[in-house]
């Protein structure tokens, strides 16, 4: 074991997988030589060289596009689109080819791409380097949706991810990327160091992807959340004064229905929390999900707790970022209901 | 004096009830455009964009140095693969109109492109086609029953009931899915060929595209990547002057021809005759042997007319004139091939007329063999409760218990 962030733990998984398989190849802008503008695949190009770790023009729907053809030749790519907010462009390739290739050939024809894309606000991007678009990818049928909150399953999941058959969408909450953070953005930052969570196998390992994970255990409610919001949700459970149950939900497609439902069968209370707009946000998934099967053991309506309806502002980032305060008061709005 | 900018307007030369009017077709004589080394710099090889590569005259006659003196074996192939495109074509449609099948999309005119291309790759360079590149498929040996059974979405369907009539795909033959939306397989061809490349294998992609799909985001994409990547990738762009309704100039083939839009990538352009059969073999032959050899992409531009609708959906009389193909410069290519073979001395009008017919009994024969696999009514029908496989490698828990939910529906 040794001691790693989240940058270092996705490192190390790539630089895992470019060993083991020498099908994977890593293709995005400014992942050659420079390693990333997160340093994501530092050393990489220099260790496996530059036909292995290529450097991409600016062009989201050719990385996508071109990535989708090296995994039909039987490659294996992992694609890194620089901030989740600049996906859109190859969006057409994602939903419409990267998704339906295994259906729509009848299983003939696949490409087992992996896209990597840091994503949420709280680093001052504004409303272009602050998006949490993974709604959009967890309403696509034919592709798997990650979003890690921690280096040891980061590494884990992104294993899981290269190796699956089926693309995967995998989102690195990047306020995340060098400590956990609760929300609070006045309070000196945390490393990983720290963080049970940071202690990361130098080797192969997989997290399977589609296993939610209960965090914190508790009885007054469960918090349903991931990435970055899992360490906000933790620390206002105990700022309102709760034993709250708090479950990661890591892979949001497929969706792991039984671990949230059986923690809230066991507590009766539901907090939804995501960092994503509210309105149709990946939230209203899981409430109708968890109503579905816990409705009769339910001892207060669902509540969701999200950033507001409205495009990350760059003044107002932290009154826009669901943080420990607003959590909290959705905590005792929830518990309060008798 | 005022001044104001002024919006133009793309329009075509001729509408319904109009003259058509080809004059703003640029065509260099057979034989006269010269062919450079295939490892030429991309930089000198501008001229075989604003010329036009053309083999056969009109009289069926071969010039130049892009004669690729095929073999009358080759020819004669050649030939039956176009007609055999053509009859197969004409039945589908014919099959769409009496109710049998939902929609059809014919090649005509274009059919020599298909085979053409397809005669001058290898088996293992892996083709991206568009939607009206069924002579790919043919050519490749894919069956016509086979075929008809796509478009029947019946138990014999390659896709398993899931794409509507003719987005084949032929994973054997080394052809790709095609795709409803327009340009996406070029980037992926981009793509395929990078890896080859990146796996020292010698096998080529190609992709197809039509004029207006130049448009897309995609194309620009692919040019992109081929160039950045020197990409071993044959780009080709099958100008048949209309996409849907609107003509080649809406795509912007008025200002320079769409092989021009190589040039600031640096991908050497071919503009060729795309119902010259040789021509078509020729320049492929080329685009194959420069990217085999490691000098790059090559973006051909075929000039040639869709002679039917789009689709089973579109009727072009409403847009362009009744008679139009009839007085296309280039005229049809079939007939262009069968009166260069009847003038090498290896073809009659009677042989022809034999080849009609047999082709014509054997989609016939396969029409009926492809019957008893079902039809979207009636005779044997795919399980509905596979729609729920290959979404993803592995069904999952949802997916099951929404096949099991949809099961006790049906029951």
């Amino acid at each position: 074991m040794t001691q790693m962030n989240m940058i270092q733990a996705i490192n190390s998984a790539m630089d895992v997988m470019l060993e083991k398989d020498p099908m994977v190849v890593i293709l995005g802008q400014d992942v050659g030589y420079f390693g990333g503008v997160f340093r994501c695949t530092d050393g990489l190009q220099k260790k496996y060289g530059d036909h292995r770790v290529i450097d991409a023009p600016i062009s989201e729907g050719g990385i996508v596009g071109s990535a989708i053809g090296i995994g039909v030749n039987g490659m294996r790519p992992v694609a890194e689109i620089q901030f989740a907010d600049y996906i859109y462009p190859g969006l057409d390739q994602i939903v419409s080819e990267l998704a339906r290739l295994r259906y729509r050939s009848a299983g003939d024809f696949t490409s087992p791409v992996t896209i990597r894309t840091p994503c949420g606000g709280g680093i001052r991007g504004g409303q272009t380097h602050s998006q949490s678009p993974e709604g959009i990818f967890t309403h696509i049928s034919g592709i798997k949706t990650v979003m890690p909150s921690n280096p040891y399953d980061a590494k884990g999941l992104l294993i899981s991810a290269i190796e699956s058959n089926d693309p995967v969408l995998f989102f690195e909450p990047k306020r995340i990327y060098n400590g956990p953070f609760d929300g609070d953005p006045d309070q000196p930052s945390v490393s990983w160091a720290s963080h049970p969570k940071g202690e990361v196998p130098e080797g192969y390992y997989t997290v399977p992807m589609g296993k939610a994970d209960v965090v914190k255990e508790g009885t007054d409610l469960t918090i349903v959340t991931y990435g970055t919001i899992v360490h906000v949700a933790i620390a206002a459970a105990e700022m309102a004064g709760v034993n709250a149950e708090v479950v990661d939900v890591r892979t949001l497609a497929p969706l792991d229905v039984d671990t949230l439902t059986k923690s809230v069968d066991k507590t009766g209370r539901c907090l939804i929390a995501h960092e994503a707009t509210r309105y149709s946000g990946f939230g209203a998934e899981l409430s109708a999900t968890i109503q579905e099967h816990c409705f009769w053991n339910l001892e207060a309506p669902i509540h969701r707790v999200a950033g507001w309806d409205t495009p990350y502002p760059h003044a107002f980032e932290w009154q826009y970022f669901p943080g420990k305060k607003r959590v909290c008061a959705a905590i005792r709005t929830l518990m309060e209901v008798k | 004096m005022s001044r104001k900018s002024t919006l133009y307007i793309p329009k075509p030369t001729a509408r319904p009830g109009e003259e058509p009017d080809f004059s703003y077709l640029d065509m260099s004589p057979a034989g006269s455009v010269a062919r450079p080394a295939s490892d030429a710099r991309a930089r000198d090889l501008d001229y075989l964009s604003s010329g036009m590569v053309r083999v056969l005259d009109e009289h069926g006659d071969a010039h130049g140095d892009w004669d690729p003196k095929l073999s009358t074996a080759d020819l004669k192939a050649a030939l039956r693969l176009v007609t055999l495109t053509r009859v197969f074509d004409e039945r589908m449609h014919r099959m769409q109109r009496q109710g049998r099948i939902s929609f059809y999309m014919q090649s005509l005119g274009e059919e020599a492109i298909s085979i053409g291309q397809g005669m001058a790759l290898s088996d293992g360079d892996m083709l991206f086609p568009s939607y009206r590149n069924q002579g790919l498929y043919i050519m490749r040996g894919l069956s016509l029953v086979d075929m008809m059974c796509q478009c029947l979405s019946n138990t014999r369907d390659m896709c398993k009931g899931r794409q509507m009539p003719i987005m084949y795909h032929y994973a054997k033959g080394n052809i790709f899915s095609i795709s409803g939306n327009l340009a996406t397989q070029y980037p992926h061809a981009v793509g395929w060929a990078m890896a080859s490349a990146l796996k020292g294998e010698k096998h080529i992609a190609a992709s197809w595209v039509g004029d207006g799909s130049t448009a897309e985001a995609d194309f620009h994409h692919a040019l992109t990547f081929a160039a950045v990547y020197q990409a071993p990738v044959i780009l080709n762009v099958v100008n048949n002057q209309w996409a849907i309704s609107t003509f080649q100039g809406t795509a912007g083939g008025e200002r320079r021809p769409f092989a021009a839009r190589g040039l600031g990538f640096g991908i050497p352009g071919i503009r060729i005759d795309g119902n010259d059969f040789l021509a078509i073999y020729s320049a492929t032959a080329w685009a194959a042997e420069r990217a085999r050899s490691g000098h790059g992409p090559t973006l051909i531009e075929h000039v040639t007319y869709r002679g039917g609708p789009h689709s089973t959906s579109d009727d072009p009389t409403r847009y362009r004139p009744k008679d139009e193909w009839s007085s296309f410069p280039l005229g049809d290519p079939l007939a262009r091939l069968k009166q260069h073979l009847i003038k090498r001395g290896d073809w009659s009008e009677d042989e022809h007329a034999a080849l009609e017919k047999e082709l014509s009994d054997y989609v016939v024969t396969s029409w009926r063999e492809a019957l008893t696999y079902g039809t979207m009514n009636e005779g044997p029908q795919l399980p509905v409760d596979e729609m729920f496989d290959d979404v993803y490698e592995e069904p999952g828990e949802h997916l099951e218990k929404q096949r099991a939910e949809m099961k006790a529906l049906e029951a």
